[in-house]
């Protein structure tokens, strides 16, 4: 028994390429070996590669242009799925729509991310009073009802754009990755390697930002693409609600957003339901992915 | 446990203490005071008399005897009033109270009908294919967005099959208190309540799915078929009494996803809730309105986050740390 496990060690130190692969490459072994996960990446890429290149064969001043001759058109071969109310075509509009709220949700994501990152680290790896300050602050901010305090933001900001849009949601949506982030720098803290660097006089944000970030980096991106969806979600939510971003920034709930008309909803199903088919699968195939590259971040959960 | 108790409970003073204070600064903030909304629609105001109702009305006083009284007004049952309907807003939102209330115990109750079942057969039968089946239903919900889910569900159910009404809570030929108004008040609730229970569920399902994976390999669960136990009661009374409680202590912690969803789900089904009428009172701009809701919204979260911790404290003893 004894000596297979011997056996099997030496093995594994004679074959590093397969131990000591990098994140990015077992996150991509982890994919390649689930199939929901691969047809996940497949369809996302295909969906971001249209949505991406498409818009620089589409002429924007044509798509938003009113034209009262084609009101609400079936889909047909000059127009894919159709027109709306202004006679402007769907299609055009959809990947516009799904350009703009993946870009946002992108965005978002990444600075609330870095915002949670931030707090977190400071929290965790100071410890003692700063943390429990910052801890009991963040006890308050989670308890706050966010998607009100959003909406009253949206409204009561003097100058609304994007930039602002994305701001409000930053802001307000940081709160679980700080607290997350917290919990697992204040556990390496303890370990000797950030010991011994602040024996050696390195300065505190270089131990943060350069030792512990770094052994933090799997939980970080594990927790960014589960949250990408869900952030997706509320802002096209937002935005069915009529308090997302402006007209003249379309997204897939400005599409969505027609279907609280009764008429448009029952019988013209072309302006709506392709959108929000595609905010499903794009929230579907985010969330495979991202269960996928959390079992990579954690040696015990992988597949491969 | 009392000091516990005692400890949660002290904690919920400064926060709701500190949400007031940011929901008047933010009501502040926002276009249009008391006097603006009462002069509305007449011209005749002239600015000397605008700024002596001001003053009457104490808008020119320090910040803090202005939130002192405001705050007292508001825990006496006075949130002013409100300028688009022209009443008082504990009137308005205590017609609108009832709805919202409904709504949200049908939700939960029937998120819970769903969830317990479903995630005791994924626990028991692991790795089977009824497990794999509610685990897929699992990743639906927690990836669907709410009202993308609740329009296709208004959509099927109610435009294409037409089983259902397509909005409001009750028919208006009903009669008040009569067995039609109950049934038709019943028949409304039917899509929202679906709508928002079928994505509630995953919280659920998942801890219980796990928790009952974890306990069923544990020391006691096998001297307990080690001593010829039926199957069936090592889950009732072995398994599930530690797994079960702990869901009794989340209920609170639901408060949070209940108001964010009755947003959408009562702006979608036009029903007359707490939710529709902060979307309207936002579009009106009807302020006072939109700060007593968030609010009440806000202690409803604290104080359910209370209570769960509390239960959830006297369900497991661990979490009664000093």
């Amino acid at each position: 028994m004894k000596t297979v496990e011997y056996m099997k060690e030496a093995e594994r130190s004679a074959a590093p390429e397969k131990d000591n692969l990098s994140f990015g490459k077992t996150v991509w072994r982890e994919i390649h070996h689930d199939r929901t996960a691969y047809v996940s990446f497949l369809l996302l890429t295909t969906i971001l590669v249209v949505t991406f290149v498409a818009p620089l064969f589409i002429d924007m001043v044509e798509v938003s242009r009113i034209n009262l001759s084609q009101i609400y058109e079936s889909p047909s071969w000059s127009h894919w799925l159709g027109t709306d109310k202004g006679g402007r075509d769907v299609f055009a509009q959809l990947v516009i729509g799904a350009r703009n709220s993946i870009t946002i949700g992108v965005a978002i994501t990444l600075i609330a991310g870095a915002l949670g990152l931030m707090v977190g680290l400071v929290a965790g790896y100071f410890g003692g009073v700063i943390d429990f300050v910052i801890m009991r602050v963040l006890d308050f901010l989670m308890v706050l009802p966010t998607l009100m305090f959003i909406i009253v933001f949206v409204v009561i900001v003097p100058e609304f754009n994007i930039w602002a849009f994305v701001g409000i949601m930053s802001v307000l949506l940081w709160f679980s990755k700080a607290r997350l982030i917290r919990s697992k720098a204040l556990a390496e803290r303890e370990l000797d390697y950030v010991n011994a660097s602040k024996t050696v006089g390195t300065p505190h944000w270089k131990i943060m930002l350069f030792q512990v970030f770094p052994n933090l980096s799997s939980l970080v991106v594990v927790n960014m693409t589960l949250t990408l969806a869900g952030n997706i979600g509320i802002e096209t939510g937002l935005t069915f609600l009529g308090f997302g971003l402006p007209e003249s920034t379309p997204s897939l709930g400005t599409l969505i957003s027609y279907a609280k008309n009764p008429d448009v909803m029952e019988s013209k199903w072309w302006v709506w339901l392709p959108a929000s088919m595609l905010i499903l699968v794009v929230m579907l195939c985010i969330n495979f992915l991202g269960q996928a590259v959390k079992r990579a971040a954690d040696a015990r959960q992988r597949v491969a | 446990m009392l000091t516990f108790i005692m400890r949660r409970m002290a904690i919920m003073i400064p926060q709701l203490l500190l949400l007031s204070l940011i929901i008047f600064v933010l009501a502040k903030a926002m276009p249009g005071d008391a006097v603006s909304g009462a002069i509305q629609g007449n011209p005749d105001v002239s600015a000397e008399q605008l700024e002596e109702i001001r003053g009457k009305m104490g808008l020119n006083d320090p910040w803090y005897t202005q939130y002192s009284r405001w705050l007292g007004d508001f825990v006496q049952g006075d949130m002013g009033m409100s300028y688009v309907h022209q009443q008082p807003v504990t009137t308005l939102l205590a017609g609108r109270l009832g709805n919202t209330f409904l709504l949200s115990l049908a939700t939960l109750i029937v998120s819970y009908l769903i969830a317990i079942p479903l995630g005791i057969i994924a626990g028991r039968w692991h790795q089977s294919w009824a497990d794999k089946l509610i685990v897929g239903y699992n990743y639906f919900s927690i990836a669907t967005p709410l009202f993308v889910f609740a329009l296709l569900v208004l959509f099927v159910f109610g435009f294409y099959f037409n089983w259902f009404p397509l909005g409001g809570s009750v028919d208006i030929q009903a009669e008040g208190g009569s067995w039609e108004y109950v049934v038709s008040k019943a028949h409304h609730l039917v899509l929202p309540t679906l709508s928002g229970a079928l994505l509630a569920t995953a919280g659920t399902i998942q801890y219980l799915r796990n928790d009952i994976i974890e306990t069923k390999l544990k020391d006691f669960v096998k001297t307990a078929r080690a001593k010829g136990i039926p199957e069936r009661r090592v889950y009732t009374d072995h398994i599930l009494r530690n797994s079960l409680l702990p869901i009794a202590a989340f209920l609170g912690y639901e408060i949070t996803l209940l108001i964010s969803g009755s947003i959408f789900i009562e702006s979608i089904y036009s029903y007359p809730g707490l939710g529709q009428l902060f979307v309207q009172s936002i579009s009106t701009r009807d302020f006072t309105v939109v700060s007593a809701l968030v609010m009440i919204s806000g202690a409803a979260v604290i104080v359910g986050t209370m209570l769960s911790d509390i239960i959830l404290s006297i369900v497991d003893p661990r979490i009664r740390i000093e």
